[in-house]
């Protein structure tokens, strides 16, 4: 199945430099729509008053709400649970995957990483691009 | 007799510290106590018990030794001066690595936009360039990060040497007096600075003089 890019992808990390990075990968996947936050509060603001998203990629270290905070709560959320979720951080510790992972994340990208790590992974999370 | 008043001042001396509300003793309480027990001792006890006298004076003097030494160290300084400069330094290294990868993003995304335009091979070279800058871009968002690290590592320190200062306040009140802190940073301009003196690194924004302050003293 092809992915939809003209669905609102919501990118989510408190450092400018990054959030910048991630638009421009995600352009050059030919993804329209692409919108920022730069932490879980706002990011939660934008998910419950904006648009239906189709994909949330967000950091983990973040304040005054985490990444893994955000997940928890867009899993518990019914209008919310359905919608991706890639978490893009340095957090490399396997007990991080394991708690992210029971979390309910759709996967998992450790930093630094390249174009080609995020099309992997976003292939595997929305499908052929 | 004079020696019978000694156990009661050591008594008095623990009472004194059992009144205390804040829950912990400190060096001067436990050397005054210490005082008082050797006083006793030298007054009351036999030659059989001069050894655990000695050792009591020995580890009287070794307090006294320590609380001088860790006073001339001069733990306020590291708080007054070196942690300061060092996070205000920690924290120009971002804002500058900051500044500078989005001067490259700016240049990565103008490549791109000819790209757009290009044809298919230029396109897909150009497109490939600027992906490889923007990868290599990412470099400041791990350096942040661990500098962010740093910098909670050195506020952690701050607070233990603060904890350090309040204990040993009045001795490093006296290493003060008898040597005064030069300052390590100087608004005057030294007339005879030493080579050694001149090399402090680029400057914080504001400490330094920019390229115009710089050509005003050579007009």
């Amino acid at each position: 199945m092809a992915v939809d890019l003209t669905k609102p992808v919501l990118v989510v990390d408190d450092y400018v430099t990054m959030l910048r990075i991630l638009r421009n990968f995600l352009k050059q996947l030919n993804f329209t729509n692409i919108h920022e936050a730069s932490d879980g509060a706002q990011a939660l603001v934008e998910l419950r008053s904006g648009p239906e998203f189709g994909l949330i990629v967000s950091d983990w270290n973040m304040e005054p709400m985490t990444g893994i905070e955000l997940l928890r709560e867009v899993r518990a959320d019914e209008k919310l649970k359905h919608i991706p979720f890639v978490m893009v951080t340095a957090e490399s510790k396997t007990e991080n995957v394991i708690v992210a992972k029971k979390a309910g994340v759709s996967n998992y990208i450790v930093k630094p990483f390249n174009a080609e790590t995020l099309k992997g992974k976003l292939t595997s999370v929305l499908g052929d691009f | 007799m004079a020696s019978k008043n000694k156990p009661s001042t050591v008594a008095n001396l623990l009472h004194d510290l059992m009144q205390k509300d804040s829950g912990s003793i400190g060096v001067e309480d436990i050397s005054a106590v210490l005082h008082g027990v050797m006083e006793t001792l030298r007054h009351e006890l036999s030659d059989a018990d001069r050894k655990v006298f000695v050792e009591l004076e020995g580890l009287s003097n070794f307090i006294a030794v320590t609380k001088r030494e860790i006073a001339e160290l001069r733990p306020d300084q590291v708080n007054q001066d070196f942690i300061p400069t060092a996070s205000d330094e920690l924290d120009a290294i971002v804002a500058a690595t900051a500044d500078a990868t989005h001067k490259i993003m700016d240049s990565a995304e103008a490549i791109e936009g000819v790209a757009a335009n290009a044809d298919k091979e230029a396109a897909a070279i150009l497109t490939d360039a600027t992906t490889q800058i923007f990868e290599a871009c990412s470099f400041q968002d791990i350096t942040g990060q661990r500098i962010t690290k740093v910098v909670r590592a050195l506020k952690d320190i701050e607070t233990r040497v603060d904890s350090l200062i309040t204990a040993f306040g009045d001795e490093i009140a006296a290493v003060k007096a008898q040597e005064p802190v030069k300052s390590e940073v100087s608004n005057g301009v030294d007339d005879n600075p030493t080579d050694e003196s001149l090399l402090n690194g680029p400057q914080l924004d504001g400490d330094g003089n920019s390229q115009g302050d710089i050509d005003k003293l050579f007009d």
